[in-house]
Formats: structure tokens, sequence, C-alpha cells
């Protein structure tokens, strides 16, 4: 059994202290939006988990491409962990985001483009998974996963500019001002800490998952390889 | 003669050939065609008494009842397309073929293409024919030429790969409904428009966006099509 490298055993660390500093700038120390109230808490980590979801997704697209330049499987594991951080990371945002959106938009759900979006690449990495399971041969395996995820990858935003050519009630915080009426607010300077802080704290998170998860994925190849070697 | 357009004219003749082949056997067997023709009518008689279609509804989803009828339509035959090939090992003999592999692609594309755009033209006049309405608008069929070579194109690569699995006809439609979604959605937008008898204008930029998910689409699925039937 080989350690856990030091350097990885850091990074833990320092994700969970910067979890935490994160937690703390969010609940407490980020003023109050004034019309929303502390629902509007929520944003911060809303957005750096909606951040990392789009950091695997990018990752699995581009491990894609380069597994299928390589035909190396150690791109196939590191493709794996991308998608599901990606799919796990979506997901908290889908809920933490309906948990605002109750009181705010006075619905759980609407079908606004980032949602949609966000729904649409989850049922795609699921349907990943299906057809991953489906294939016994790991090379063959490998290869359709990295062409579904090429494909996912083309398709997603592809999907997201068509639905905005409808009408879309989604907030955009940053770079627009009239956005309050659909629940929009001006970021004072606490509520930039707090927020540009979760994003580093989640990048920093990100990196440390992916890390771990490519750690596991390989260990478990090495056990597959020693069981194929015990049978024969 | 230069040696690029002989290659070119080798090309074109091996997917003329494929699509020979699948023509003939469905004109034997009649298989596929008839099964496809049937389901649509099924899905449009389902939709009727779910979506309880009177005038003032119909109007509104007429674009919708018949895309989710070609979609799911579509599934059947892209699903046979290639269940046949791999049935009797009959894939194995065409990759085996001396023939770039994408012209076995190009004609699988087309030769579903053809039966999709078939059936698609008959269930206009059906649709016609039960809500008395007169579906024979040129954008509508432009339309639907646009949307159904994305859908196949994407449809065509995903099927060749959900044959090889072993859930492979459960895992078609889910595989390929959520990466086929922005094509449904251009798709729809424009039929609506042309239904509608809105300015080109207003439609000019979801066709615009069909037009260019099939390019991107052609595009992918003819680069990674060798990696799906490598062996």
């Amino acid at each position: 059994m080989q350690p856990k490298p030091k350097a990885l055993l850091a990074l833990d660390a320092v994700s969970f202290i910067l979890l935490g500093i994160s937690t703390y700038l969010a609940l407490v120390y980020a003023p109050t939006e004034a019309i929303m109230g502390d629902v509007q808490r929520v944003f911060y980590f809303h957005v750096a988990t909606a951040w990392v979801g789009m950091l695997g997704f990018v990752a699995a697209g581009v491990t894609g491409i380069v597994y299928l330049r390589t035909q190396n499987l150690k791109w196939d594991i590191v493709e794996i962990a991308a998608v599901e951080i990606s799919l796990v990371f979506f997901f908290i945002t889908i809920v933490l985001g309906s948990i605002w959106a109750r009181p705010v938009w006075n619905t759980w759900w609407t079908w606004d483009p980032r949602l949609t979006t966000a729904a649409i690449t989850e049922l795609i990495y699921i349907a990943y998974f299906m057809l991953r399971q489906g294939i016994e041969d790991p090379d063959r395996r490998a290869r359709f996963g990295a062409v579904y995820t090429l494909v996912g990858a083309v398709s997603v935003p592809i999907t997201f500019m068509a639905i905005r050519l409808f009408r879309t009630i989604h907030p955009v915080v940053i770079g627009t001002q009239s956005a309050a009426a659909q629940g929009g607010f001006a970021m004072t300077g606490g509520m930039k800490v707090a927020f540009f802080f979760a994003l580093f704290a989640f990048t920093v998170i990100f990196i440390d998952l992916f890390w771990n998860r490519i750690r596991m994925g390989n260990l478990a190849a090495k056990v597959e390889q020693l069981r194929l070697k015990l049978s024969q | 003669m230069n040696s690029p357009s002989l290659a070119r004219s080798s090309f074109v003749k091996a997917v003329a050939a494929i699509v020979q082949k699948d023509l003939a056997a469905e004109y034997r067997s009649r298989e596929l065609l008839s099964s496809m023709m049937v389901f649509a009518l099924l899905v449009i008689f389902i939709f009727n008494y779910a979506l309880n279609l009177e005038p003032s509804v119909r109007a509104k989803v007429t674009a919708g009842v018949l895309w989710v009828t070609f979609v799911f339509a579509g599934t059947i035959g892209l699903n046979r397309s290639m269940a046949v090939e791999k049935d009797r090992g009959c894939l194995d003999g065409l990759l085996l073929a001396p023939v770039d592999r994408t012209a076995i692609f190009f004609g699988k594309v087309i030769s579903t293409l053809i039966f999709m755009l078939l059936v698609e033209v008959i269930m206009l006049p059906f649709y016609g024919l039960f809500y008395n309405v007169n579906l024979f608008n040129p954008g509508l069929l432009l339309v639907m030429l646009l949307g159904s070579i994305g859908y196949v194109v994407v449809g065509t690569l995903l099927s060749s790969m959900a044959v090889q699995t072993r859930t492979r006809d459960i895992l078609l439609p889910i595989i390929l409904f959520p990466i086929i979604i922005p094509i449904l959605l251009s798709a729809l937008d424009a039929s609506n428009g042309f239904l509608n008898h809105l300015e080109f204008d207003l439609i000019q930029p979801a066709l615009g966006l069909l037009v260019a998910l099939d390019v991107i689409f052609t595009a992918v699925s003819f680069m990674v099509f060798d990696y799906v039937v490598e062996e």
C-alpha cells in the first residue's frame, strides 16, 4: 500500500481550513443583503460550486481529447475523476440554487438557460456512467467514454446559447446593472470578500478532490491488475 | 488523372454502395419503415388524448408534437440500422472492407436519413388529415431536413457505440437525447416560426443555429467515428 503523498495530505488540510474560513465569511462576515435577507448567503457557495462543476466539465472534455490522442488509460482515470466531481458539484449547485429560488423567485425551478444547462449536464454525465457500465473491455470503455465527453462538451455550451435565444430570469450578478428586478444585487465590499474567497477556496478544494480521486482511480486499477494476476 | 479526385470518387462509391445495400435490404424486408411509421402514428394518437388537441391548443403545440414523434420514431430507425449490422457480424465485414471508415459512417447516416425523412413526409399529411390543417409549408420542410440531418448524424455515432454495449437498445435514447437538445430546441423554434407565419427575420437565428449545429456535429462525428469502430 502506497502512503498518501505528503503534498496531498497538506492540500487536504488546507482545503479543510479554507472551507471553514469560507463558511465563516459567507455566513457571518458578509453583510446581510437588504431585500432578500439571509437566504442570499447561499449565493457564495452556489457560484463557487458551479465554478467547480465548470472546471470539472472543461477538464473532462480536454482529457477526453487527450485520451483519444494518446490512448493511454491513465487519462481515462483523470477523465472519470473530472466527470464525477462535475456531477456532484453541479448537483450541489442545483440544490443550493433551488433553496435560494424558492423565496426569491417563488419557485423551486424554472426553465432558464443556466438551470436547464446544469440539469442537462447532469443527465449527460449520468448517461456517461451508464454507457461505461455496459462495456467490459477497458480500452473500448475508455474510448467510448472519451468520445461521449467530447460530444457532450460540444453540445452543452450550445444548449446554453440556444436557450438564451429565449428570455431568461436568472440574475447576472457581475457586469449588469439592470438585474435587480430578477433577484440580482450589487455586491458591497464585505460580500466581494466572501465571494472571491469562496471561489478561491473551492478552486483549491477542486484540485484536492481531483488529485485524491485520480489517486484512487490509479489504486483501483492496480487492485484490478493484482486480482487478474492472482486468478491466472 | 490526379489521385485526390480518384480517392474522392472511391469514397463516394463506397458511401453509395452502403446506402444502396441498406435501401435494398429495406425494400425486401420493409421491417424498419413499417415499424417506424406505425410507431409514429401511435405517438400522434397518444398525444391527441394526452394534450387534448383542440384547435386552440393545437396551434401552439403542433411543432412540439411533430418533433417528439420524429425523435421517438428516429430512435427505432437508428437502433435498427446499427443492430442489423452488429447481429451477424456484418459490421466486422464492413470494417474489413478496404474503404475509409468514415465512408461507412456517411453511408449509414444517409440511409437512416432517407428512412427518417420518408417517415416524416408521410406523417405530415396524416397529421394534417387528422386535424384538418395544411402543414405543407416549404419552410417547415426545410427545418425538418436540417433538424433530421443533425439528429441522424449524432444518432448514428452514438448508436454505433450503443450497439457495442450490453444494454444496447435501452441505452441509445439515454445517451442520445441529452446531446441532441440544442438541435431539437432550434428545430422547434424554427418550426414554430414557420407554422405561425412569422417574419423571416425572427426565424433566422434558430435556422442559422440549426445549420451551424449540423456542420459542427457532422465535423465532430467525422473526426471521432474511427475511435468508435476501432477494435
